[in-house]
């Protein structure tokens, strides 16, 4: 296990990927890529059971992850990269015409890490079943992770999934949602309110857990105890509070930054609250 | 010609089941998923003898596709199976980005395709999965004609690596094509050879078509007929080389003329070696009810309009 302040450094210099990939490129979706920044860390450096120097489609023997709301790509490259996926130089051509890194992320240019192409919304979550399913049928005993927006929720497909994985125990499954309350149109208690959350996957039949995404020790210790929480019948959904934007103040809560870049001065200001650690690539 | 004889009607949809029964004996990655249609679709054999490797989705499409994908990491043959109007239309965006440009190996069987579904009426009639399914890059496109037929191809599409497209119907059809013949996905099959005009038939319509060379044959004109049971990849040599020799083609499908089997043809025609081509295809209308020999009648996917279109192709050439 990695110390917290190795993990904080992670994350932070995460950040600065996710704000240099976007800036450059002058497109993307930096909003919730920072949000979700401790999550991704922890995640690849913490959690999950995976060989990143051998990246193998079937995930036989690993726990995979699948990112269902495919526009955090820039923090999930980052994240890739720095636990060892691809080589960090690569993160240049996020993107750019010919590069692995697509704007959504994707399996036809062969990236290390990336099992489904996602961006399309609220597919994610059936996918994570299906290779949950195939786990089980495999007698492999390692899990099935996932991430989702909360305005991802407002997807029909997704209250399908939540139906069938509670109906036939897929309890190999960690889903989370990156609940920011924003989305593209504004807050999504004003453009379309989810209601009592908690109630509604409860009632769902899955296992629910609640923590702070942005609190480190707090959300290793919630994905302990979801894991803990595996093998007894119940599919497991963490609804994860972030903060859009989260470790630049000035983007900090606003939806308007979910997908617009920061210009250069404001990449710059961005950059200073946020230090280097692990060498920019 | 003698050959192509009805051993005795059957329903496309029974060679599928059939042929999933033998496949799960022989594969044991092979698994089948069903959104509440497992009579339908011929499945109850295989979800009782194989209860583990069967995952009834309840009336959830687009979840049963995206678990077919998710399936395929891990190993796995899903066949995902439902209504051709449920297995293409409303799932387009999930067929699309999490198994097309995915590139998983997921084989999509659809039933009662067409309007050869008959009494349900146009909401279940679809007749625009074709041109749909084909338009997505990787996805294989497979119309078997008989019972026969769909039974190989059902065996078939376990070999070939990447998404299909297999469609059938309901209906009890004649059963003309031979038991055990392997089938080659991309490659057309001469069932009766020719000289003077074309004609390219997929699914139901090829039976009708055979009828319709037998009368061509009767008004002395040498019909030469092949079975695109694979619209892609199209086999172009085979179309090429056929109207090499013809010089006109009329292509037959129970499909809407745009994006059909007929479009491939003329699309490759126009670029490689323009002929004239008739189509006998439904024309920009949705269907309804009736029964499915009222239904063909009605919307000319008729033995006389594979007849009639062959005269007006023939007619087009000596022009």
């Amino acid at each position: 296990m990695m110390q917290i302040s190795e993990l904080e450094k992670i994350a932070t210099q995460v950040r600065r990927d996710v704000l240099r990939m976007v800036h450059t490129v002058q497109s993307g979706h930096p909003g919730a890529a920072l949000g979700c920044a401790e999550f991704f860390t922890i995640l690849y450096f913490n959690v999950l059971r995976h060989n990143s120097a051998k990246f193998n489609m079937d995930g036989v023997g690993e726990d995979i992850f699948f990112l269902s709301n495919g526009h955090l790509s820039a923090g999930w490259y980052s994240v890739l990269a720095r636990a060892g996926y691809f080589d960090v130089i690569e993160l240049r051509t996020f993107r750019l015409l010919n590069s692995r890194l697509q704007g959504h992320p994707a399996t036809a240019e062969g990236l290390p890490g990336v099992r489904v192409a996602s961006g399309s919304l609220g597919q994610g979550l059936s996918v994570a079943i299906g290779a949950a399913l195939a786990k089980k049928l495999n007698n492999d005993c390692h899990l099935v992770f996932s991430l989702h927006g909360d305005g991802e929720l407002q997807e029909g497909q997704i209250w399908e999934a939540a139906i069938f994985a509670a109906a036939r125990n897929v309890d190999n499954l960690i889903a989370t949602i990156d609940y920011n309350g924003q989305q593209i149109d504004g807050p999504v208690d004003e453009v379309l309110s989810l209601g009592n959350l908690k109630a509604k996957w409860e009632a769902f039949g899955w296992h629910v857990f609640e923590a702070n995404g942005n609190d480190l020790s707090v959300l290793i210790e919630t994905l302990q105890q979801a894991i803990a929480a595996t093998g007894k019948g119940k599919p497991i959904v963490l609804l994860m509070r972030t903060i859009m934007g989260k470790g630049v103040d000035f983007m900090e809560g606003k939806h308007q930054w979910h997908g617009s870049p920061p210009n250069n001065d404001q990449l710059e200001k961005a950059l200073a609250q946020l230090p280097e650690t692990f060498g920019d690539y | 010609m003698n050959k192509l004889i009805n051993s005795g009607s059957k329903d496309t949809r029974s060679g599928f089941g059939e042929a999933m029964i033998e496949l799960a004996a022989q594969n044991p990655w092979v698994v089948a998923l069903c959104a509440d249609l497992t009579g339908s679709l011929k499945l109850e054999m295989f979800s009782e003898k194989y209860p583990e490797r069967f995952i009834q989705t309840g009336i959830a499409e687009a979840n049963m596709m995206g678990i077919a994908a998710g399936l395929t990491i891990g190993g796995f043959i899903p066949y995902a199976t439902t209504f051709a109007n449920f297995a293409t239309s409303r799932v387009y965006d999930q067929v699309r980005q999490s198994i097309a440009y995915s590139n998983k190996n997921v084989k999509i069987c659809a039933s009662h395709a067409g309007l050869t579904l008959g009494e349900d009426g146009a909401t279940h009639q679809v007749l625009e999965d074709i041109g749909m399914m084909k338009m997505l890059p990787n996805m294989v496109v497979i119309n078997p004609c008989d019972f026969n037929q769909t039974k190989a191809a059902t065996h078939a599409i376990a070999k070939h690596q990447g998404p299909v497209y297999l469609r059938f119907g309901r209906p009890k059809v004649p059963n003309f094509t031979p038991p055990n013949l392997v089938f080659e996905i991309g490659r057309a099959i001469k069932l009766i050879p020719g000289r003077e005009v074309s004609i390219f038939a997929t699914g139901h319509l090829v039976w009708k078509a055979i009828e319709a060379a037998k009368i061509l044959r009767l008004k002395g004109i040498s019909a030469e007929l092949i079975n695109i049971h694979t619209i892609k990849p199209l086999d172009e040599q085979a179309v090429i080389r056929s109207v090499l020799k013809t010089g006109c083609a009329v292509t037959a499908e129970e499909h809407q003329r745009n994006g059909g089997l007929g479009d491939s043809i003329a699309q490759l025609l126009s670029r490689k070696h323009p002929v004239p081509v008739e189509m006998v295809a439904v024309d920009d209308v949705f269907g309804e009810s009736g029964t499915p020999d009222e239904l063909m009648i009605k919307y000319h996917l008729d033995t006389p309009d594979i007849v009639e279109a062959a005269l007006k192709a023939l007619g087009r050439k000596l022009l």
